[in-house]
């Protein structure tokens, strides 16, 4: 069953109206109501809200890495596990081929449904997450592969366990080394990109984020409890922290924006999955004829250049 | 979390008391309650002599326990915030950058230069946290990666003394991103063999602990610093229980393999100065 946001009411009905002229086999009801559906999604998502972009980072409709895994990396096997301590559900990685390029996947996933979101902690890594994530990445350098990461999270897991095991050192390690790792790397924000917890994965030569993902330094739930003290102050603290992929786009804090369709990813998997995939091998093509110490020096400048000051 | 109020406390009451206020001269430890005179815990490096409470402390009172008398060069101080994304919560950012300045008489979290430890000449940087609770943000992470840098221009070794709770939130994502910018410019020291010694003091969390805080060579702590990615009040909340005694204190990092030591204030310069010596190979 999917499920619609309030402001996605409207469209519901239109699909609703498109589906029983479908069923009534009455043509020329389908492409009048088609018509008013395609006037009706640009009139609603060309004008949303950061806190309804924000509702649209964390549909429960909109793919997971899973669900892009399984549609744009063919030949595919998963692996498993950190070596250390355990195999966090949290972050899959996966071997395969992206468009017949061989490339190594790396993303942290949600569950749907209760039983599954319980399995993969809400996409909260515990540290041995962060490590397996490191692995493959290690591996993905051994043997040449080009590295996709696909960032959805809504933090790293606050939990004692993680604490124990060193959370604050399985996120930095991830940083230091993936600055350096010497294969092209592309991270994208599939969904969330909830601090620290997705920074671990999106230290690469390029940082994308899709349309309607976010990317924040902290949740706008927990900044608004903590700057306003005021856990109504959501929409405000969403707005502030300036979270939309437009917004760190103009503020030069990402590469690229993903055009994923205008409806949103979540009503079409397959249009998203595809963006990511033509926006994953051109960004590789694009460094064919660098050589690998060209783009490492690239990468350390634009990560050491970010900031806003005055001198 | 109590432990932590009186800490912060402490830690504003010092300040006053060295700098501005006549009358509070008896300074009381938070910890055992002893009442003491405050040249007597001046001259014990702020730590209480009755219970080896370590109290918050300044960068001045850092600097002085623990660089050369005289040798001090601060740099990039002319590095200023600021508001890329034109913050206001219940204030605004600028106004709380101005307010900050003005109680500190800095324009940033961190202090930045070079000294010497008993004779070894050495890149440091020490946070306050009196400066908007020690936040990392874009000043704060370029005055890292330029003493990074002259780290490796000048052959030296490298001391990040932190006391923060994390990244600025003011900044947003500049402010995150300045975790992976940090990291990036260590990777580079460590290419080029160069000690880094990361010292944690009370509190070392978030944004800072998840970035070059723990990423030293050695990794010493303060006795009694909280040092943590997730705040108390947050995994309390997740796991629906009280936290067991010493969570996320620096013995329980040292018991759990995180940190190399816990060391004492009045034994710390000694300490750096030896573990830089034996490092460099001086
Ligand atoms: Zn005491």
């Amino acid at each position: 069953m999917a499920t619609y946001l309030d402001f996605e009411q409207k469209i519901k009905q239109i699909q609703d109206d498109v589906i029983s002229a479908e069923v009534r086999h009455d043509v020329n009801a389908v492409e009048i109501f088609k018509k008013d559906l395609e006037k009706e999604v640009a009139k609603t998502y060309k004008n949303l809200s950061p806190y309804q972009e924000l509702q649209l980072a964390r549909h429960q409709d909109r793919p997971y890495a899973l669900d892009y895994i399984n549609i744009i990396l063919e030949d595919k096997y998963e692996i498993h596990g950190d070596r250390h301590f355990a195999d966090d559900q949290a972050i899959v990685c996966y071997i395969g081929y992206i468009q017949g390029q061989r490339t190594m996947v790396i993303g942290e996933q949600k569950g749907r449904g209760t039983k599954n979101k319980l399995k993969r902690n809400f996409g909260m890594p515990n540290p041995e997450g962060y490590r397996k994530a490191l692995r493959a990445a290690k591996m993905a350098e051994k043997f040449n592969m080009p590295l996709l990461m696909l960032i959805d999270t809504p933090g790293a897991y606050p939990g004692l366990g993680a604490e124990e095991r060193n959370q604050s050192e399985a996120i930095a390690r991830n940083l230091l080394e993936l600055s350096q790792l010497d294969t092209v790397t592309v991270s994208v924000v599939i969904g969330e990109g909830g601090s620290g917890g997705a920074l671990a994965i999106g230290v690469a030569d390029k940082l994308a984020m899709m349309r309607y993902s976010v990317f924040s330094v902290i949740s706008p739930e927990g900044c608004s409890a903590i700057l306003w003290n005021d856990p109504s102050k959501v929409e405000t603290a969403t707005k502030a922290l300036k979270i939309t992929s437009s917004d760190l786009k103009d503020l030069d804090l990402v590469d690229d924006v993903i055009d994923e369709p205008l409806i949103g990813a979540h009503r079409d998997r397959e249009g998203a999955a595809n963006a990511i995939a033509d926006y994953f091998i051109s960004t590789v093509i694009s460094y064919k004829d660098t050589s690998s110490k060209d783009r490492l020096d690239q990468r350390y400048i634009r990560l050491t250049s970010v900031g806003a000051f005055s001198e | 979390m109590n432990l932590l109020d009186l800490f912060t406390k402490k830690s504003s009451s010092t300040k006053q008391a060295t700098k501005n206020e006549a009358p509070a001269h008896w300074i009381k430890c938070k910890s055992c309650n002893s009442l003491m005179y405050y040249k007597e815990i001046e001259n014990q490096n702020y730590v209480c002599p009755k219970c080896d409470f370590h109290i918050r402390i300044g960068v001045d009172e850092r600097l002085k326990i623990l660089v050369d008398e005289g040798t001090f060069t601060e740099y990039d101080e002319n590095l200023r915030p600021i508001d890329p994304l034109k913050f206001v919560d219940k204030k605004s950012y600028v106004k709380r950058v101005e307010e900050n300045s003005k109680k500190t008489g800095k324009f940033s979290s961190v202090v930045s230069g070079e000294g010497n430890i008993d004779g070894i000449a050495t890149q440091l940087v020490v946070f306050d946290f009196s400066f908007m609770g020690g936040s990392l943000g874009s000043v704060e992470g370029e005055k890292i990666v330029r003493a990074i840098n002259r780290a490796i221009e000048k052959r030296q070794g490298l001391i990040i003394i932190s006391a923060s709770g994390g990244a600025r939130m003011q900044e947003s994502t500049f402010a995150l991103m300045q975790m992976s910018k940090t990291s990036a410019a260590l990777a580079r020291l460590a290419d080029e063999k160069l000690p880094y010694i990361s010292l944690l003091t009370d509190p070392t969390m978030g944004g800072v602990s998840a970035s070059f805080a723990t990423l030293g060579d050695i990794i010493i702590a303060e006795p009694g610093a909280l040092i943590g990615f997730a705040g108390q009040r947050v995994i309390k909340q997740t796991i629906g229980s009280d936290l067991p005694d010493g969570f996320q204190r620096a013995e329980f990092l040292l018991e759990k393999g995180s940190i190399d030591m816990v060391v004492n204030r009045n034994e710390m310069k000694k300490t750096l100065h030896d573990l830089l010596k034996v490092l460099l190979g001086k």
